[in-house]
């Protein structure tokens, strides 16, 4: 099976040729549709195969490349177009092809009616291809292709709506952040490259060949250059403080991209890059605490802004630049099996509120069209009480939202505890530990405040829709419930793969399965934790006491949610109206566009626009004119020569050959 | 002898090729430079060419000469109707002039130089000149002699096409 | 036998006639005529050249130079009649089509 994995990023890509090529012929939606979700649906299927395949070999034998090519050859350095299998890849392959084909299946019926509804679909299979060469590429520019094809994707599918300005500005700005990031990997590889080359003569950009000569990875120094210019690389994909406002903005896309960008694919890149690398993270202490603070700082900063958002997709990608400021922390604590663990969660609980929040904008958008309102369909303020109409909607959702508060028994419970553990426990930050853990935690319960929030405001209460409206709202047809109810399913179940240590004694010896398969993907960092002495802390009391206190932390939201929400609704309007800046700042992200607005657009617009008015209309304008008018000088008074008479050409043929004899005379 | 006949011959060459460029009439211009010819034919003679001399006369004097006063007689054209202007005659004139200075100077300064053939006077005669032409002509010019062939075809499609009735 | 120099002033002579017979004339033919005396003029100086180095290449050449100007007569010749049909001159100084 392995031969054939290939095959994964093959399918959509043949999706893409359909699709792209005579989409506009075709027309028909269900065969549109149906060709770009089989191509995703034919990846899961042999992702599965090969997922099985892999579970079925040993633990050290669970590392294959694929050759396909030689694509790049020149002295000692070649690059192939080849696609490593291993755990983690197999894993991400799993998560992308899986969540992707729900996402696929929905957008059938999301985008039903749409104009461009092929240009939907191909920009979609376009964006699976890219993430599939990215989490399988046997070496960095293999995935580069992929991470830049991610990123032209994105910007594509945001600004799909594109005669909107908003969502062509959006998609700009997803775009130049992600370029700020490339930059950053690009440098990364570089200097990766040109290192491991003149010092060690290993002119390799391929992760199994790093992963060989790993020991010739200094400690400190040029790695921290090179992690801190990758993570650079991962902030600008997945969202993090500094690059993280573009995500935001990246709901102006339909809802089915917002989900497919945020729960499977495009921001988990930076996650999968860092623990691809993580035997060069682990030599970096530096980069390492730089990870694990930015990590925290996003996943507190981008809490906070949550909580008073009104339009249900902000709340929503708030939450997951959140999340993966919790994934950031897991790695920059050395734990990159827990960031990944939380990714995969991360992508089933996220994956089904964003289809359940298209769900009901959907809903939404019909029942307000149908009493021509102009309100906002993404408004929570115009909603309430949805659960009566769309009871699989509001299960499905609430289960989604308690497995991202990390209720017990659920899949975000596992891998946030999990993380908060290693955040505490970690070898590597000393003191900084605690801090990194409380941040966490508040986080955590922030995350679990504004999610029932927004729970409460979309569900619970009265409605605050027209009469009209309300008789018109309905439950979304099946085939969106029906990805709705699998990722639910995931949301609640996901988790058990990976139950922590003390939990799974607790409970009759359940063995933290995950932990066991990421192993080999991680076998260099860990023992290289165990050469180097860095041992984290083991205390199945603390560990106990830690889990207890997130629980609580999360019911402590959760609980203060549906009082501001449910019980007293009249408690946030007080709230607002006793510290009016605090809310107005939060309500406006903190300021943080006009910040950069301020520091780096509007600098870089009156440079373009001195470039333009100054420099290319004076300069480069006049050069480019003034060179066209002498010349037109020249040839007016050169072309008096031209008279049309014969004599005149004769006699100056005959001058020329009297010069050129003459030369050869008087010379 | 030879010198003095040489020096007449030349004076007729040189005298008749002037008159082909004074004379108004085209005709006369014709006659002119028949007579300028046969003077040339006259000096290949000289040079121990007396094929080309012979090529000469039937070629140039002959057929060339005749299509062009075949030419001058259809189109009927008696005498110059204009005259150029005279600083334009005399700019061509220096020029002309000029350029034979500088020819004169050339020779004045210059040598042969090079390794003289084989062929001389007895040569020649003993093995006849139309001979030692053709041999030559049918061995180390074959395919240059061929590809004038094509040239001559081309020649003869062209003045076809430019001389139909409409164009 | 004379010296070289004799004949290739005669040549000389015979090519600046020429010369300025196409610089200063009008008529067409009489300039196509001047062409081929210069054609003429050079073709002396080959056989001169090519008797006095005893060689025979210089007169082969002047062959294929009788051929050209047989060509060039045609259509030369052609050329002029074309235009006299539309112009009812064979003055080149009518000749300005070309002319901006």
């Amino acid at each position: 099976m392995f031969e054939y994995v290939w095959l994964i990023p093959l399918f959509p890509l043949i999706g893409v040729v359909i699709n792209g090529l005579f989409g506009k012929k075709i027309k028909n939606e269900a065969v549109i549709g149906g060709i770009a979700t089989l191509a995703v649906v034919g990846s899961f299927v042999v992702a599965c195969g090969i997922l099985f395949q892999l579970l079925s070999l040993p633990g050290e034998e669970r590392h294959f490349v694929k050759t396909v090519f030689t694509w790049i050859q020149c002295g000692p350095f070649k690059a192939d177009m080849a696609f490593l299998i291993d755990p983690l890849s197999a894993l991400m392959l799993m998560v992308v092809t899986g969540v992707g084909s729900l996402i696929h299946l929905y957008s059938i019926g999301y985008m039903h009616g749409e104009e461009g509804f092929y240009r939907y679909f191909t920009y979609l299979n376009l964006f699976t291809f890219s993430m599939l060469l990215l989490v399988s590429g046997a070496n960095m520019l293999v995935m580069f292709i992929g991470w830049e094809g991610v990123g032209l994707c994105s910007y594509l599918l945001i600004g799909y709506y594109f005669h909107k300005k908003s969502a062509g500005d959006a998609g700009k700005k997803a775009f130049v952040m992600n370029r700020v990031g490339d930059f950053g990997f690009l440098l990364g590889l570089f200097t990766l490259f040109y290192y491991m080359g003149v010092n060690h003569n290993v002119w390799t950009v391929d992760f199994t060949e790093l992963a060989k000569h790993a020991d010739l990875i200094p400690v400190g120094g040029v790695t921290t250059v090179v992690c801190l210019c990758f993570f650079l690389g991962a902030t600008g994909k997945s969202a993090q403080i500094p690059l993280y406002t573009w995500l935001p903005d990246a709901m102006e896309g339909p809802t089915p991209v917002s989900a497919l960008i945020h729960a499977a694919t495009m921001v988990t890149a930076g996650v999968y890059m860092i623990t691809r690398m993580n035997y060069v993270y682990i030599k970096s202490p530096t980069a390492l605490l730089v990870v694990a603070c930015v990590g925290a700082a996003t996943a507190l900063f981008a809490a906070t802004i949550g909580t008073a958002q009104n339009d249900i997709k902000r709340v929503l990608a708030y939450s997951t630049v959140s999340q993966l400021g919790y994934m950031f922390l897991a790695l920059g604590c050395g734990a990159f099996g827990a960031g990944v663990f939380h990714l995969m969660t991360h992508a089933f609980f996220k994956a089904c509120l964003f289809l359940g929040s298209g769900s009901v904008i959907h809903a939404m958008h019909h029942a307000l069209h149908a009493e021509h309102s102009s309100a906002d369909p993404q408004d929570m303020r115009n909603m309430g009480g949805l659960r009566k109409k769309m009871p699989i909607t509001f299960l499905t959702f609430l289960i989604a939202t308690i497995a991202i508060a990390g209720i017990p028994g659920f899949a975000g419970f596992f891998s946030k505890d999990e993380i908060l553990w290693q955040a505490y426990a970690n070898p590597f930050h000393g003191p900084v530990n605690f801090v990194l853990w409380a941040v966490g935690a508040t986080a955590a319960g922030l995350t679990a405040f504004y999610m029932f929030r927004l729970v409460f405001m979309t569900f619970f209460g009265e409605t605050r829709l027209s009469e009209k409206a309300w008789h018109h709202l309905h439950e979304s047809p099946i085939v969106i419930t029906l990805p709705l109810m699998v990722l639910a399913a995931l949301s609640a179940l996901g988790g058990w793969i990976g139950v922590p240590k003390v939990l799974g004694e607790a409970l009759g010896g359940l063995p933290n399965m995950y932990e066991h398969y990421m192993e080999p993907v991680l076998a260099y960092s860990t023992e290289y934790m165990h050469t180097a002495g860095l041992h984290g802390l083991h205390s199945e009391a603390a560990e106990w006491g830690l889990m207890g206190v997130s629980v609580l932390i999360a019911c402590c939201g959760i609980a203060v949610a549906a009082a501001l929400y449910v019980v007293k609704p009249t408690i946030p309007a007080a709230f607002t109206s006793t510290f009016p800046a605090l809310h107005r700042a939060v309500y406006n992200k903190w300021y943080v566009d006009e910040i950069y607005d301020f520091l780096f657009v509007n600098p870089c617009k009156a440079l373009g626009q001195f470039l333009w008015k100054g420099f290319d209309v004076v300069v480069v304008d006049g050069i480019v004119n003034g060179v066209a008018a002498v010349f037109r000088g020249f040839s007016g008074i050169l072309r008096h020569v031209q008279t049309g008479f014969v004599h005149n050409y004769a006699y100056s043929m005959v001058l020329g050959v009297v010069v050129i004899v003459a030369c050869y005379l008087f010379r | 002898m030879e010198s003095i006949f040489f020096i007449v011959v030349a004076a007729v060459a040189v005298i008749s090729s002037l008159l082909v460029i004074t004379c108004k009439n085209p005709i006369n211009s014709a006659l002119s430079l028949v007579m300028t010819f046969f003077c040339l034919a006259t000096f290949y003679v000289m040079l121990d060419a007396p094929f080309l001399a012979v090529t000469q006369v039937i070629v140039y004097a002959g057929a060339i000469m005749v299509l062009i006063i075949f030419v001058i007689m259809l189109l009927n054209i008696r005498t110059e109707t204009a005259k150029r202007s005279s600083h334009a005659v005399f700019a061509g004139s220096a020029l002309g002039i000029f350029v034979l200075f500088q020819t004169c100077l050339f020779l004045m300064r210059g040598g042969m130089t090079g390794a003289p053939g084989p062929l001389d006077h007895a040569a020649i005669v003993k093995a006849g000149h139309v001979e030692l032409i053709g041999k030559a002509l049918f061995t180390d010019f074959l395919l240059p002699f061929e590809i004038t062939s094509i040239l001559l075809l081309a020649a003869i499609v062209g003045a076809v096409i430019l001389a139909k009735k409409k164009i | 036998m004379l010296a070289l120099n004799n004949y290739l002033i005669v040549s000389a002579i015979l090519f600046s006639i020429g010369c300025i017979g196409v610089l200063t004339k009008r008529n067409a033919i009489v300039i196509f005529m001047c062409v081929e005396l210069m054609l003429n003029a050079v073709n002396l100086s080959f056989i001169a050249f090519s008797r006095y180095l005893g060689n025979l290449d210089g007169q082969i050449f002047v062959f294929f130079v009788m051929t050209v100007a047989a060509a060039e007569a045609a259509v030369g010749l052609a050329l002029m009649i074309a235009f006299y049909k539309n112009r009812e001159s064979i003055d080149v100084e009518d000749i300005n089509v070309m002319k901006l």
